[in-house]
């Protein structure tokens, strides 16, 4: 970037949704819902099933309009174009294969539809399923291939156009273990090839953490919060993220000065940025707990699981509900039925208002 | 691949099925054990099919090639002259007229049913079972005073006369009743919908995220409708397609009544050589004819589903 002097700092914004609202009957599916998704990023919208993403997803697509708001891409409303004329395409989740056509005919037929010569179809076909490692099953039709190639093909056929933006509906849920961990790294691959805006909506946090540059945490309709995946897990802003995001400790008090006064457990220590007085939670990861004599609190280890590369240990820690978890390298030495102190350092906890 | 092939039984071919043997080989010693069982649910039915369907068949088709006896009744003596009768230009345009009718009806049924089940299949659940139910209400109601129900309404008298001259449009009666187009509103009427419901079951099952693929990839509707929609509910339309067509092609009653009772479509001719003229070898070639053009048709309707085939995609 530094070749070109007159570049922003800031990335430029592609899509910008402001104030989207849709309901359907009753229920809220997007609650004044308002994003920038940026030029050239990753982005993904999680959240739990029924927050709204899959709605936010088929209105950037064009096939629901909010109620009210506004969506521009480069600046130009969104919403006025139909589905069939915006440079948008989608990875569908069941991914929508023309089972009536071919491997290749399936991925031609949004070239055809811009009227490009023959020629220049049949070699931009080419190209795309040999990106894709389907070159041998271009003749083939959808029903005769596995679950990973088909969702491949539904990559190519969405990338074939050349879209200014990329959604794809939950990628990997449909694929084995496996052949998840090959497909992410390949959809990272890609993406950075292209160089097209992906927007990811998934459910699953590891695919969301591992893929996106940004994710956009949707609850209930509405955006809790924004942020790069370290920021969001170390970070949390809402006692949402705090709770959806990865395994963590959650304690509730009011905030005090050097961290938080929780009821029955004494004053935990977190790095400050709330007003004393405040109802807060603190947060604080397992791996960031210390096991040993003299921490914060004390307990006793009701559980030890052995995972290989770490090991989760479970304290019960009189005055707190939900047992505390632990989590250390590799096996441990503790075992259940143990006393131990647990401690962690005031950097590594949160403090998140309530 | 050796622990594979030591699975695979004795003289089996290697190749295309070596990746998946165990489980086509399951599949087919469970169909083996419910042999037994799958007769006992078929042979009622096939048993009324052989007794009352290809009997009589047989014996039609036996008759073909005897002659008329002088008063009536079979001589056995064989002759070809039956067929030969087939193509005096008399009973040819009848066979021929016949054809058309049947094919006008089809089509107009296709392009009126397929709105219709499309709409039908696009509706929310509760309406979608009222409206089907509206389509097969008229097979509630007796055939023949269904038919004799347009012979008052088109009559020279009729409502329908009435409501023109009434309303001053017309100064007299029109001839609506006793011609082809009579026939082919009549049997639109009673076949529709055997139209509607198989196109209706087409549509319903078409997963309905093929469409907004489609739109998603640039395509217009009329586009979406032409590459996707209408090639994947293609088996629907020709199952449509034959059941009007066969029964209009046969069709005796509504000829006779809407189409003023002279010998116009081949299923009259038939009754007529029958009941009439007593010639039972003739109307037995007449019927010969009738079949085997439906058996053409059959086996093109077989070939055009096996081509637009491929049910994975579809929902359900």
């Amino acid at each position: 970037m530094s070749a070109v002097p007159e570049a922003p700092a800031v990335p430029r914004t592609l899509v910008g949704i402001e104030g989207v609202s849709r309901r359907f009957g009753d229920v809220v599916a997007l609650d004044e819902v308002s994003l920038d998704i940026r030029q050239g990023e990753f982005f993904a919208l999680l959240g739990p099933s029924g927050c709204g993403k899959t709605t936010l997803l088929r209105i950037l697509a064009g096939f629901e309009a909010p109620d009210s708001g506004a969506v521009t891409l480069d600046g130009a409303d969104l919403l006025a174009r139909p589905a069939h004329r915006r440079p948008v395409n989608l990875m569908f989740q069941s991914y929508a294969l023309f089972p009536h056509m071919s491997v290749a005919k399936n991925v031609a037929y949004g070239l055809e539809r811009e009227g490009l010569p023959r020629g220049e179809v049949s070699s931009r076909v080419a190209e795309v399923l040999a990106t894709v490692g389907l070159t041998e099953q271009a003749g083939r039709r959808p029903h005769q291939l596995s679950g990973g190639q088909r969702q491949r093909v539904a990559l190519a056929r969405a990338i074939v156009k050349r879209p200014r933006l990329l959604l794809l509906d939950e990628p990997l849920s449909a694929l084995d273990k496996k052949v998840r961990a090959e497909m992410q790294l390949e959809l990272k691959r890609l993406q950075h090839e292209v160089g097209i805006t992906f927007v990811v909506v998934t459910h699953d946090q590891e695919e969301a953490m591992s893929l996106a540059d940004r994710i956009a945490v949707l609850q209930a309709g509405r955006v809790e919060q924004v942020d790069a995946p370290v920021r969001l897990y170390e970070r949390p802003g809402t006692p949402f993220v705090a709770g959806f995001i990865g395994a963590n400790n959650l304690f509730e008090g009011t905030a005090v000065g050097e961290g938080l006064s929780a009821p029955g457990l004494g004053t935990l220590p977190a790095q400050g940025g709330l007003a004393a007085g405040t109802p807060a939670l603190l947060g604080v990861r397992p791996e960031s707990i210390r096991l040993g004599a003299g921490g914060v609190l004390s307990g006793v280890v009701a559980d030890v699981s052995f995972y290989g590369g770490v090991s989760h240990i479970a304290v019960r820690v009189p005055g707190h509900e939900r047992p505390v978890l632990v989590a250390t390298q590799g096996p441990t030495r503790v075992t259940a039925g143990a006393e131990v102190g647990l401690g962690w350092s005031a950097s590594d906890a949160v403090l998140i208002a309530r | 691949m050796t622990a594979k092939h030591d699975l695979a039984p004795p003289g089996a071919a290697p190749g295309p099925t070596a990746g998946r043997p165990p489980r086509r080989s399951s599949r087919r010693s469970r169909a083996l054990g419910t042999a037994g069982a799958r007769l006992a649910f078929l042979g009622p039915g096939l048993g009324y099919l052989f007794v009352l369907l290809l009997v009589p068949l047989a014996l039609v088709l036996s008759y073909t090639v005897f002659r008329r006896g002088r008063f009536g009744g079979v001589v056995y003596e064989a002759t070809s002259e039956n067929f030969t009768r087939l193509f005096d230009p008399l009973y040819f345009h009848i066979v021929l007229g016949s054809i058309k009718i049947a094919a006008l009806t089809t089509l107009v049924a296709l392009l009126l049913g397929y709105p219709t089940a499309y709409a039908i299949a696009r509706l929310p659940r509760k309406w979608k079972t009222i409206a089907l139910v509206a389509v097969v209400l008229p097979f509630w109601t007796n055939f023949l005073i269904r038919v004799y129900a347009w012979v008052i309404m088109l009559s020279g008298p009729g409502l329908v006369n009435e409501a023109l001259t009434g309303i001053g449009i017309i100064d007299k009666p029109l001839e609506l009743l006793y011609n082809q187009g009579t026939i082919v509103t009549g049997l639109l009427y009673s076949y529709l919908p055997l139209m509607i419901l198989p196109l209706y079951a087409a549509i319903e099952r078409l997963d309905p995220q093929l469409g907004e693929a489609s739109a998603n990839l640039g395509a217009r509707p009329a586009r979406t409708f032409l590459s996707v929609t209408l090639p994947l509910t293609m088996p629907g339309i020709l199952t449509g397609c034959v059941f009007v067509f066969v029964p209009s092609l046969g069709n005796f009653v509504i000829p006779e009544i809407l189409g003023g009772g002279r010998s116009i479509m081949v299923g009259n001719l038939i009754r007529d050589q029958f009941l009439k003229a007593r010639d039972y070898p003739f109307g037995s070639a007449l019927a010969l004819a009738v079949i085997a053009v439906l058996i053409v048709l059959l086996f093109l309707q077989a070939w055009a589903s096996r081509v637009y085939g491929g049910t994975e995609g579809r929902r359900g």
